[in-house]
């Protein structure tokens, strides 16, 4: 009788059960996406702050001190300690290795170049544009292409493999080249002690460079030529050298735990202070894949991006409670609208003999059957409508966990109760009398 | 009841009255307070809703911007081919600001150790210094010479004094210049200074293998001035770009540069939580609004009694559209009233809780608030009526 009760209810009364289940389909709908973006919004715009560079560098150990004013160095690039270019696919092999999403070599080096009959020296700095490496099974492209994304080049990018160079563009203006350009190129001599001039007989090689593009960065690579490392190798004559590795991570931003000094932890506290993508672990572990080196956060980036991410979280989260309020209340009020029309047929229960229970009930059962259809299908629209901003701002996926289906589902049968309870009690006590004339 | 149908009558035989038009728009506001206030909650809270979302989206990008000022200059200001900057660009930079953003000029050389290592020497402006660059991590901020003001004139006599001169050692640098803490000699172009070291900076980037001066110590010893000036100006991209224009114009001798990588991630991340916080608007004002009109549909739905004893007793069409329309827009504009008080003070809690700064109350909000919630009640109420009017007030009477 109850379940015929309620299916001929649903089968009756089409229109209000509609109307009182697009509330609640519409309700769960922008919980969904709310939660779902919520839930994402931390690792999209992570992602989105990486564009502003690396945010650690990787040095050698024993490395003097630089002497660099302008991003012009001003020390013999033979000077200091180097690290090994065979080192760099192992940064893909450390604990958070998911969390690299790029790192470039630099090798910066000074080269007497060729124009218009006279030799000038110019800072080369020698990285990769978009190489591609392999760890274990593992293929990955990485390089300043990806990493510094506000690098604009007109003409082509050159191929790692080739002999191809980016010309900053006030070098270019200054020496007056166009892509497709060549130049001379000459590397300092280690017999001769100072820079090779390619008329002085000195043994160190000089090379054939193509320029394919120029490069614009409103930085110090303005006025430098950017070659690929191997081009910077050989003109420092020393293979397989870098002297700096930018890397750009993905981190949690620093708290009073991920300051503490790793060293004064023990046994599980550093484990977690380990397995916590904090930029200092990242760090440490970076020290440790690559040979002789020391890893350090570049404090402007690392420790900002932090700031900015815990705002706009926050911001999310508090908009995502005004959500779910906003739709906890239109779910209510349309079941306590759909409730209160209904006051007739209540009277005609009550005079026929049905207790307060047995009509509660009733109203309870439909409430939680309209939640769970409603509550199922704002589930899929909501998703649907993540995926959909996901697409079109941030330009990638919004997944939304199916594990959540659950927990949703509950708390719109929550929110559909607590909406109806009002309207219930009222209906409940209701004088069947009055309730049949239509007075009240 | 039929008290209420001869003040009717009597208003019909009198032509338009309006008093007992205002009378029955209070009456069945006061008579049925229960369904009046929810719907009039309802209201509220979706005009709340809708103000605090619409306020913290026009909010949100200066407050963003604030957070993105952490990250430093965006402006850099260079002598043209290397020159020094003239004495005054640093005052012209600020009169151009005007507050709007904060300066610190360096001054960089390369000077010599003890041991004839080369190690790069910068003078700068240790109170702007730690307001620009605020990720520095300085384990102690040299004090401002206190003898500058008097030996400006005689460069010499601070350099004779022997007194040891502040200075900030970079973290890299440190062991190699002053391994126990002791008070070590630069040489530039054969003039030596004697330097105290105050504290170490560690930044992880270049700034860890120099030593800053104060521009009071480094300017007699070197007498070089600052070649560059790095700005953090605040304010839209448009904004900022205006100050750079200004400043170019200002001060010929300069290079002006935007710091690109800083600008163009500022503006990525703006735009996509823009676009993010409207998407959510959108959606929230949405349900608000429908969540409203499904509470006044029920509201109005219940009274068709009302109305068709209304039409029983001879009111025109136009006069019951009017009297149903007047009620939903006075609904409406109450609700958007309250409701925007309320969401400014929830825009503001949001404010000082995510971001620790008041959001300021946007008044441009409220006519959109206002428009968008009379609109939202008299849909709600003409909808219903019109559903209703088709209908004869004998069926609607009889309850059926």
């Amino acid at each position: 009788m109850f379940v015929r009760l309620v299916y001929e209810s649903f089968r009756r009364q089409k229109r209000r059960k509609v109307l009182a289940g697009a509330a609640i389909t519409l309700g769960v709908t922008v919980a969904t996406a709310m939660i779902a973006v919520a839930t994402d919004i931390g690792d999209k715009i992570n992602r989105e702050l990486r564009t502003i560079g690396a945010n650690l560098v990787v040095t050698p150990q024993e490395d003097s001190l630089d002497v660099e004013i302008g991003g012009v160095n001003l020390k013999p690039p033979t000077d200091g300690a180097f690290l090994s270019e065979a080192d760099l696919p192992k940064i893909k092999g450390i604990f958070w290795h998911n969390n690299i999403l790029g790192f470039a070599p630099m090798l910066p080096v000074s080269a007497a170049i060729q124009s218009a009959g006279k030799s000038q020296e110019v800072s080369v700095v020698g990285t990769y544009f978009a190489k591609k490496l392999s760890y274990g099974n593992e293929e990955f492209i990485t390089g300043v292409r990806s990493l510094y994304p506000w690098w604009k080049v007109s003409g082509a990018w050159p191929d790692d493999n080739s002999h191809d160079v980016l010309l900053g563009e006030r070098l270019a203006s200054r020496l007056g080249k166009e892509p497709g350009q060549d130049l001379t190129a000459g590397g300092p001599s280690q017999n001769c002690g100072k820079w090779l001039r390619v008329d002085l007989a000195c043994e160190a090689p000089s090379l054939q460079l193509r320029v394919s593009g120029i490069l614009s960065t409103g930085g110090a690579e303005d006025d430098e030529i950017v070659a690929p490392l191997s081009v910077a190798q050989q003109i420092l004559g020393k293979p397989d050298a870098l002297k700096r590795v930018y890397v750009s991570a993905l981190t949690k931003p620093e708290d009073a735990f991920g300051r503490r000094d790793p060293k004064s932890l023990s046994g599980a506290i550093y484990d977690r202070w380990y397995c916590t993508p904090y930029p200092q672990a990242i760090a440490l572990q970076l020290t440790e894949a690559m040979s002789h080196s020391h890893a350090e956060q570049i404090r402007q980036v690392a420790q900002n991006e932090g700031a900015v991410l815990t705002r706009i979280e926050g911001l999310i989260f508090l908009i995502t409670l005004a959500a779910l309020f906003a739709s906890g209340l239109a779910v209510s009020a349309a079941m306590a609208t759909a409730i209160f029309e209904r006051r007739t047929e209540v009277g005609l229960m009550k005079a026929l003999g049905a207790g307060k229970l047995a009509i509660a009930s009733i109203f309870f059962a439909e409430a939680a059957l309209m939640a769970l259809i409603g509550g199922a299908i704002g589930f899929g629209v909501g998703s649907a409508l993540a995926h959909q901003i996901g697409h079109s701002i941030f330009n990638s996926q919004i997944s939304i966990s199916p594990v959540l289906l659950p927990v949703i589902l509950a708390i719109a049968v929550i929110v559909t109760f607590a909406g109806s309870a009002l309207a219930i009690r009222r209906a409940v006590s209701l004088d069947p009398v009055f309730a049949l004339r239509g007075e009240i | 009841m039929s008290h209420q149908a001869r003040d009717l009558a009597a208003s019909r035989g009198h032509g338009k009255h309006p008093s007992m038009f205002l009378r029955m728009l209070l009456r069945a506001a006061v008579l049925r307070r229960g369904r009046a206030a929810s719907a009039l909650f309802a209201m509220v809270v979706a005009a709340a809703v809708a103000t605090a979302m619409l306020n913290l989206y026009v909010d949100v990008q200066a407050k963003l911007q604030r957070e993105f000022r952490n990250y430093g200059a965006n402006i850099i200001l260079i002598g043209k081919d290397g020159a020094s900057l003239p004495a005054s660009a640093l005052s012209q930079v600020d009169s151009t600001l005007a507050g709007r953003g904060i300066a610190a000029p360096f001054a960089l050389i390369v000077a010599r150790t003890k041991d004839g290592q080369p190690i790069v020497v910068a003078g700068t402006d240790f109170d702007r210094v730690k307001q620009l660059d605020r990720w520095w991590s300085v384990s102690a901020w040299p004090a401002e010479n206190p003898h500058f003001s008097q030996n400006q004139g005689d460069p010499s006599t601070s350099l004779r004094a022997g007194v040891g001169h502040p200075g900030l050692v970079g973290v890299r640098a440190m062991p190699l210049v002053s391994p126990k803490n002791q008070p070590f000699d630069l040489t530039f172009q054969g003039r030596t200074l004697q330097v105290t070291p105050a504290g170490t900076v560690q930044t992880g980037a270049a700034e860890d293998s120099r030593i800053y001066l104060s521009l009071a110590d480094f300017t007699p010893w070197t007498g070089v001035q600052p070649s560059t000036i790095e700005v953090a100006a605040s304010g839209s991209a448009a904004e900022v770009a205006d100050v750079m224009h200004q400043l170019a114009q200002a001060i010929p001798a300069a290079d002006v540069r935007p710091v690109r990588q800083i600008m163009e991630g500022e503006a990525r991340v703006l735009g996509k939580t823009r676009a993010t916080l409207l998407a959510a608007a959108a959606l929230i004002i949405l349900t608000a609004a429908l969540c409203v009109l499904s509470t006044l549909m029920g509201w109005v739905f219940d009274r068709r009694r009302d109305f068709a004893i209304m039409k029983a007793l001879g009111a025109s069409e136009r006069l019951l559209n009017g009297f149903f329309a007047a009620e939903a827009a006075a609904l409406g504009a109450t609700g958007a009233l309250i409701g925007f008080v309320v969401g400014i003070g929830i825009a503001a809690w949001i404010g000082r809780a995510n971001f620790h700064a008041a959001v300021v109350p946007r008044l441009g909000v409220l006519p959109i608030v206002l428009i968008g919630s009379m609109a939202v009640t008299l849909i709600s109420a003409i909808l219903p009526i019109s559903l209703l009017r088709r209908v004869q007030p004998a069926v609607i009477l009889r309850g059926e």
